[in-house]
């Protein structure tokens, strides 16, 4: 398909392949098998620069949008989920940074984010928020000298091997979602510390712990924009990064579809390729469709960020959830199609299989997203009444 | 350096005779060197003209045996100084010696030595050269060496002459000649040539050199040779292969794959990326028979395979192939084997 | 410390076969690369101008394509690229493609240092290094993998023979081909090809040469292909038959035959 991609993101895109075919693709069993983290890739990574592509080019970056971080994060799923999550949540960790930060906080601390020396990740979700994000507790009281941080947060990717974190907390609990605020932590602050290892199905990796605050003490300047604006700034970051989420459901069903074809090429039974048996070509094409058809609307969607479009909570929505399911769906066929030995462990298809899985979960689970494009759908109606 | 241009028009028939540069390593010839001294004693005898041997270094045992191995004359330059190999030395002497003497044609083994001074020797001299031959003939109408080279990695093989510059000169790959019996009785002579260190200048220096490889056999020189690759599964499997060489009085070999997989060092390899050898018997067992691995083992006398894929393409260089379970036959053939 | 490395163009796979027509080496859907041997030189030398500073010239010896290969070589960090290309230049072997290089060294200005693969996948001579230092009358070592000390004019690598490896010393300037133990060379980055799409690289023939045609090329080779063939197998053998205590049976009854017991 002709997505009229320009010269440089047809050579983010190879040159992303090439890392995870190069550096990925040896050690992803192992990576997964004993859920280490992937720092000789994330050094790779820097080294060829990607961790610029979503930074701005006054800040060391290259200054690409949605559709640039889109073509890595696929090139990497293509060939481990766990190590695209591990590199797209530095995205994740940098956007409201990038949109809402002042010139100091920017020239702080983009630099090292461009060049890959410090590491990123965005904290939300709670033991008692997660699809409801507007039920977080965590608090930041205003104190002198800064805010002082209480509470934990939850299945945090990246946590303990990034170097900043941007956390959503209640600077004034009592207005609810409406008094929360995005601030900057850096790791190694004093009562900021971190949970567990978690133990995951998938995308296994990357690296996901708590953030646990007690009574840590952060300056004042670590506020990211104003005070109370961080339930809408996350819901802005989450409206332009679901396209990655996308985008990583893309390479991951891409991915699984390139080892379904490859096995049935191989495998004869009852004397012939698999290939050539017609309920095996049925399921290549369907997935084949599928996957395609994720691709051009994840695409279209990270256009459609970039082209600075206020709302795109139903586009970036959709590409989301239609990637994630496709990928659940051309996984779980791939495993089909490779039969018993897609079942084991030695062929990479039951990885991806349960690497899809997260796709359909996190920034959003598709049955909150489906809602909410629902919501738009009765509200445009509503207004041509 | 650059002065002296080609031998065109110097009239090639002042060029006469073959000369073979026996490297020496700690005062002993490398085998190397007799391998080459069999087959230039035939070439030799086709054309008609004296074999003599080339031997720099200090106090090298048995430089006497050389003539049993066919040479007419030996030219020894004997020298503390020539002892460790310097290279710049080992050139400019080498150089000196040719421009003399005027042989037709000049081989050296393609040793780590051979390989880093030889193509200065020629640059120098100059004349043509090819490299890591693994074949040698004599057109004798023509008075040319016919050097067959690998080049692909081995996939394709060139024919390669030196149609007018003297000497034609080759490096070639150790173990692709074998060894022929010595005759005692044969006559030659020992040429001392004076080094003149003054002559020379190095600007290289040996500082020191460290032994990594702790082998008990060295595989290159191993006359049996029993090989393990992926059908091997495991390290731990590797024993097994340890067993059968040991009771068979041979070395240890890997392909590729095992040694990438840890389960051997890398001083084992057998292949393109690792040793070429040439025992006389070859034992693969497990191993399938890729080309990249098959070009380093496929001149052995006898090859051996055992493999449970009856289409592996192994089978096909095997003198005698067992299609089984290694896990069966190996344990029960070094039961046998031990019982004789 | 400026650095020269060179490099080849080279079919990226050795599994080429042989036109049975032409005979001739069939290169049609064959991806050019640079040597991988060569990609070790590279990584070398930039890691040298990291420590020491200077820059990193890439050279290479090739029909006009060969542009590509010292792009890539600017897109993994090398400074600048000079091609070396002339119609007079094909059909070189290893003696007038180093008489070619030395033509261009000597147009350089001052270097410190010339890194050379230790062989190339396509012809695999490695003799293209010691020729040239040869002719450039420079110090040379072969097999080098790690450069542990430049100061003062003088270098210390380690280099390795088939026993182990040797600590050797040289002055600079000196010629050195590496062996892949040395590095693991970088992949490119996105900067990097930036820059090397931008770079222009000058294309030097016979006449910026200014060299003698009788040296170049075809002309100024020595030596001369008379044919390749593609490698023979040998015929296959005996396969035993029966159960496995049959089958050792036979083959240690054979192995005696033969004499191996």
């Amino acid at each position: 398909m002709e997505y009229f991609l320009t010269e440089e993101q047809k050579t983010i895109k190879s040159l992303a392949r090439k890392i995870a075919e190069e550096r990925v693709l040896p050690v992803r069993a192992e990576l997964d098998e004993k859920e280490e983290f992937p720092w000789a890739i994330i050094r790779d990574l820097a080294d060829a620069d990607m961790f610029r592509v979503f930074v701005p080019e006054e800040y060391e970056g290259l200054g690409g949008g949605c559709l640039e971080l889109c073509l890595v994060v696929e090139e990497l799923s293509r060939v481990c989920g766990g190590v695209a999550a591990t590199y797209a949540v530095n995205a994740l960790g940098s956007y409201t940074l990038i949109e809402y930060g002042t010139e100091e906080q920017k020239k702080r601390y983009l630099p090292d984010i461009a060049a890959g020396k410090k590491l990123t990740a965005f904290a939300i979700s709670e033991a008692t928020a997660g699809s409801d994000a507007s039920a977080i507790r965590m608090t930041a009281e205003k104190v002198e000298g800064g805010y002082r941080l209480n509470g934990t947060k939850q299945f945090i990717t990246n946590a303990g091997e990034a170097e900043l974190y941007t956390v959503i907390v209640l600077t004034d609990p009592s207005r609810g979602a409406r008094g929360a605020s995005a601030i900057l932590v850096e790791k190694g602050t004093s009562g900021f510390t971190f949970g567990k290892e978690e133990k995951k199905m998938g995308i296994r990796a990357s690296v996901t712990r708590e953030l646990i605050f007690r009574n840590c003490l952060v300056p004042e300047e670590n506020l990211i924009g104003r005070e109370g604006m961080g339930f809408i700034q996350a819901m802005r970051l989450f409206d332009r990064s679901r396209p990655g989420i996308g985008a990583q459901a893309v390479g991951i069903a891409q991915g699984a579809l390139e080892a379904a074809v490859d096995y049935a090429q191989q495998r004869i039974q009852f004397g012939q390729p698999i290939i050539s048996l017609p309920v095996v070509q049925d399921m290549l094409a369907e997935m084949a469709i599928q996957v395609e058809a994720a691709r051009a609307l994840v695409y279209a969607a990270a256009r459609t960020v970039d082209s600075g479009a206020r709302k795109i909570t139903e586009e970036s929505a959709m590409a989301k959830v239609f990637a994630s399911d496709v990928a659940m769906k051309v996984t779980t066929d791939a495993v089909q199609v490779c039969g018993g030995t897609g079942y084991m462990k030695d062929y990479p298809v039951e990885k991806m299989m349960r690497d899809a899985k997260i796709t359909q979960i996190y920034e959003g689970a598709n049955q909150i997203l489906r809602n909410a494009i629902a919501v738009e759908l009765r509200k445009r109606k509503a207004r041509t009444e | 350096m650059m002065g002296s241009y080609k031998g065109k028009g110097m009239g090639n028939e002042d060029y006469s005779g073959i000369w073979v540069f026996a490297e020496q390593r700690n005062g002993q010839i490398k085998n190397v060197a007799y391998e080459l001294l069999g087959r230039a004693r035939e070439l030799a005898d086709a054309l008609g003209v004296e074999l003599s041997a080339v031997c720099f270094g200090h106090e090298v045992d048995d430089v006497n045996g050389l003539i049993a191995h066919g040479v007419d004359k030996i030219y020894l330059v004997d020298s503390a100084e020539l002892g460790d190999n310097q290279e710049d030395l080992l050139t400019q002497q080498l150089v000196e010696l040719v421009q003399q003497h005027r042989p037709e044609i000049l081989l050296a083994g393609a040793t780590a030595l051979g390989r880093a001074f030889i193509p200065r020797v020629a640059a120098a001299l100059p004349t043509g050269l090819s490299a890591d031959c693994t074949d040698l003939d004599i057109d004798a109408d023509k008075r040319l060496l016919l050097q067959t080279k690998p080049t692909f990695g081995g996939n394709i093989l060139a024919v390669i002459t030196c149609p007018e510059a003297r000497p034609q000169m080759a490096t070639v790959r150790p173990h692709v000649f074998s060894l022929h019996e010595t005759d005692g009785s044969r006559k030659g002579e020992i040429i001392k040539v004076d080094f003149k260190r003054e002559r020379y200048t190095s600007r290289t220096k040996l500082v020191e050199f460290v032994a990594e490889v702790a082998e008990t056999v060295k595989i290159e020189e191993a006359d049996v040779i029993v090989a393990g690759g992926r059908g091997l599964e495991k390290a731990e499997n590797f024993e097994m292969i340890q067993e059968l060489a040991s009771v068979m009085g041979g070395a240890v070999g890997a392909t590729r794959v095992a040694v990438d997989e840890g389960w051997l060092a890398y001083p084992h390899q057998i292949g393109q990326t690792g040793k070429t050898v040439c025992p006389r018997l070859y034992i693969a067992v497990g191993i399938s028979g890729a080309l990249q691995h098959v070009v380093g083992m496929q001149t052995s006398e006898c090859i051996v395979a055992i493999n449970d894929d009856p289409h592996a393409p192994i089978f096909e260089v095997a003198t005698y192939g067992i299609v089984g379970d290694l896990f069966q036959v190996v344990p029960l053939l070094i039961e046998k084997l031990k019982k004789r | 410390m400026n650095v020269v490395v060179c490099l080849k163009q080279v079919p990226g796979t050795t599994q080429v076969k042989i036109d049975p027509e032409t005979n001739t080496l069939i290169r049609q859907g064959i991806e050019n690369i640079i040597n991988p041997f060569d990609t070790y030189a590279i990584e070398e030398g930039v890691r040298l101008r990291e420590r020491f500073g200077g820059k990193v010239t890439a050279i290479s010896m090739g029909p006009p394509q060969a542009e590509t290969a010292l792009k890539e070589a600017i897109s993994l960090g090398a400074d600048e690229g000079i091609l070396l290309s002339d119609p007079a230049f094909a059909g070189a072997d290893t003696w007038a493609t180093s008489c070619t290089l030395f033509m261009a060294l000597r147009k350089l200005e001052k270097y410190d240092l010339i890194i050379c693969g230790r062989q190339t996948l396509d012809g695999d001579t490695g003799q293209v290094g010691p020729q040239l230092a040869e002719m450039l009358a420079l110090p040379f070592i072969a097999y080098v993998s790690q450069i542990e000390e430049v100061a003062d004019g003088e270098m210390r690598v380690r280099r390795m023979v088939e026993d182990g490896y040797e600590i050797m010393e040289s002055s600079l300037p000196t010629v050195l081909t590496v062996v892949k133990e040395i590095n693991t060379p970088r992949l490119p980055s996105l900067r990097g090809i930036a820059r090397s799409k931008s770079a222009s690289i000058p294309v030097w023939g016979v006449e910026e040469l200014n060299a003698d045609p009788d040296k170049v090329g075809l002309s100024g080779s020595f030596t001369r292909v008379v044919r390749i063939f593609s490698p023979q197998r040998v015929c296959r053998g005996e396969i035993f038959q029966g159960d496995v205590e049959d089958q050792v049976d036979c083959l240690i009854s054979r192995l005696k035959d033969d004499g191996f017991l």
